[in-house]
C-alpha cells in the first residue's frame, strides 16, 4: 500500500457516491468540496464506504482529514498498513 | 358555501402499462395486462406491476442514489405534470406551489433493505446503518424530494390513507387550493410497494395475495378463481388550478373535480364495510351537486380479494339498480394494485373517457362470480357508451376503514 494506492481508494469510492461528478482533473491538494459537488452527507458516505469496503472507522472528530486527497492518503495510510498488518 | 371550482389541466404517471396517459390508455382499451413476475426478497418470483421510466431522466444519478424510488417516482410524475400542463417554472412562484401525495405506506422498503443488509453482510453491527436512513423513511418523503428535485418552496407533505390515498392526495390539492394556500397543486399518489416483501408477505398471511401461473392472468377482479391482490408500484400526480387562474392562462382543461368524500368504516382493520362505502359513494354524489342517473361511469375499487370484491359490489349495487345505466369498470385487474398510487392512475387511465366515450373494460372475467354481478359491469372488452361519458365517479378503499370518493366532470363552462 503506498498514498497514490489510497488517493485511487478514495477517488474511486467518491466516483460511487457522486457519479455524475467529472474525475478527469481532480487535484490532490485541493479540498475535494472545492472541486467536487459534495456535501455533509456524501462525506459520511466515504466513511460508511471506508468501514464497510475497508474495515476503517474514522471518528467523528477526524473527518476533517478527509478534506482533500492529499490529507485522506497521508491520513489514511498508516490505517491501510495496520489493516494489512492484522 | 360556495367553493372554487377546480380543474385539472396536467397529469404524469408512471404505470406498469407505460409512462404517459396515451400510452396507457391504449393499453387499457386493448384490454393488456402489464402484470409481469418480479423477484421479490425471500419469497421468489411473484406476479406484481413493475414501472419502467427513465429515473435519470429528470434526476441526477447521486439524486437517485441518495433518495427512495416513491421519490423517484413522484419527481418523474411532476415534471411530467407540469410539462404536460403548459407551466414553466420559471414563470411560476415556487411558494405557490404546493405538493400534496397519497401514499399507503412509506418507509417499508428502506427499513426492510436496511435491517436485511445488516443481518446478511455486518453481523448486526448497527454502526453499518446508513446515515440515509431517516431522511428517506420520514412520512413526508416522496412529496419532499419532489420539491428539492424542482426547487419549490411552498407546502408540501403526503397523506397516509391507505389504498384510498391516491384520491386523497388529489382531494387535499383540492382543498388547499380553495382555501388558497397554493395557487397551483401538484397532487395525486405514489407507491413503492413492491420493494419491500413485507407488503407481499403480509398480503399472503392475511390469504389475500394473488397466485397464479400466467402474472397477466393473477389480477381478477369478480372472476370467481380470483385469490387476491397483485402488488405494484406506480405514480399519478395532477396539475390542479382553480378554474379562474386557468382561464386566465388559457390552460387546457382536462376535467373539472365536481366533488368528493371520504369517510371511516368504525369497523374493522381489514375487512371493508358495504354500509360506509355506500354511504360515501352517496355522500359524494351529493357533494358533486348531481343526481346517481348522471354518473355515466364508475372506476371501481375491486382488488381482486374474495371478500373485498363482494363488499364493493353490495355497495354498488345499492346505489346503481337493474335499470342504471352507469357503466362500472376496474383497472386492477390490468395493472394490479398500485396502492397509494391507485386512486390516482385508475382515474387517470378513464380521463381520455370524457372525450372517446369508451369505457375500458375490467379484464381476467373468465366465469363471473355471481356475487358480484353488478348492472353496467364492464367484462373483458371495451364499450362505447351510447350518449358518451361525462361524469365519472372514482372508488378507492383502503385498510382501517378508509373509504373515498372522487367526482369529475367533462369541463363545460
Amino acid at each position: 500500500m503506498n498514498k497514490e494506492k489510497v488517493r485511487k481508494i478514495v477517488l474511486d469510492i467518491i466516483a460511487e457516491i457522486a457519479p455524475d461528478e467529472d474525475f478527469s482533473d481532480v487535484k490532490p491538494e485541493i479540498r475535494l468540496r472545492d472541486q467536487l459537488d459534495l456535501d455533509s452527507m456524501d462525506f459520511l458516505d466515504i466513511v460508511m464506504e471506508l468501514r464497510k469496503q475497508h474495515g476503517i472507522d474514522v471518528p467523528e472528530a477526524e473527518y476533517r482529514q478527509l478534506e482533500s486527497l492529499d490529507s485522506c492518503a497521508d491520513y489514511l495510510l498508516p490505517k491501510f498498513e495496520a489493516g494489512a498488518a492484522a | 358555501m360556495k367553493h372554487e371550482r377546480i380543474v385539472i389541466t396536467g397529469i404524469g404517471l408512471t404505470s406498469p402499462l407505460g409512462n404517459d396517459l396515451e400510452t396507457f390508455r391504449k393499453a387499457l382499451l386493448a384490454g393488456q395486462s402489464g402484470v409481469t413476475s418480479f423477484p421479490v426478497r425471500n419469497m421468489g418470483d411473484l406476479p406484481s406491476g413493475v414501472c419502467e421510466f427513465e429515473q435519470t431522466k429528470y434526476q441526477k444519478r447521486k439524486e437517485v442514489r441518495v433518495g427512495t424510488r416513491a421519490g423517484g417516482i413522484g419527481i418523474f410524475c411532476a415534471h411530467e405534470a407540469l410539462l404536460n400542463a403548459g407551466l414553466e417554472l420559471d414563470n411560476l412562484d415556487p411558494s405557490r406551489i404546493g405538493t400534496y401525495l397519497g401514499i399507503t405506506e412509506h418507509g417499508n422498503v428502506e427499513t426492510e433493505t436496511e435491517v436485511c443488509q445488516l443481518f446478511d453482510h455486518y453481523d448486526e453491527e448497527v454502526k453499518y446503518w446508513s446515515h440515509h436512513h431517516n431522511p428517506r423513511t420520514v412520512a413526508n418523503n416522496p412529496a419532499g424530494e419532489i420539491t428539492v428535485n424542482l426547487g419549490l418552496t411552498g407546502p408540501h407533505y403526503t397523506v397516509g390513507a391507505a389504498c384510498a390515498a391516491g384520491n386523497a392526495g388529489i382531494i387535499q390539492g383540492v382543498q388547499m387550493l380553495r382555501l388558497e394556500e397554493c395557487d397551483v397543486a401538484l397532487a395525486g399518489g405514489v407507491s413503492e410497494s413492491i420493494r419491500a416483501y413485507g407488503i407481499f408477505a403480509g398480503f399472503k398471511s392475511q390469504g389475500a395475495l394473488a397466485t397464479h401461473e400466467d402474472p397477466t392472468k393473477a389480477s381478477r377482479p369478480f372472476d370467481r378463481g380470483r385469490n387476491g391482490i397483485v402488488v405494484s408500484e406506480g405514480g399519478c400526480i395532477y396539475v390542479l388550478e382553480r378554474l379562474t387562474d386557468a382561464r386566465k392562462r388559457g390552460a387546457n382543461i382536462v376535467a373539472e373535480i365536481l366533488g368528493y368524500r371520504i369517510n371511516s368504516d368504525g369497523t374493522d382493520y381489514v375487512l371493508p364495510n358495504p354500509e360506509r362505502q355506500e354511504e360515501c359513494i352517496r355522500q359524494a354524489v351529493d357533494n358533486a351537486g348531481v343526481n346517481l342517473a348522471d354518473i355515466d361511469l364508475v372506476s371501481s375499487h375491486a382488488t381482486s380479494t374474495p371478500q373485498g370484491d363482494e363488499q364493493e359490489c353490495k355497495a354498488l349495487r345499492n346505489v346503481f339498480d337493474e335499470n342504471s345505466s352507469t357503466l362500472i369498470n376496474n383497472t386492477k385487474s390490468f395493472i394490479g394494485h398500485s396502492m397509494g398510487a391507485a386512486g390516482a392512475l385508475e382515474l387517470a387511465g378513464n380521463l381520455p373517457s370524457l372525450e372517446d366515450g369508451y369505457a375500458h373494460a375490467t379484464i381476467n372475467v373468465d366465469e363471473l362470480d355471481p356475487n358480484c354481478e353488478l348492472p353496467g359491469l364492464v367484462m373483458n372488452e371495451a364499450i362505447q357508451k351510447k350518449d358518451g361519458i361525462s361524469i365519472i365517479l372514482n372508488n378507492s378503499f383502503g385498510m382501517l376503514g378508509i373509504n373515498s370518493v372522487l367526482i369529475l366532470k367533462k369541463f363545460t363552462d
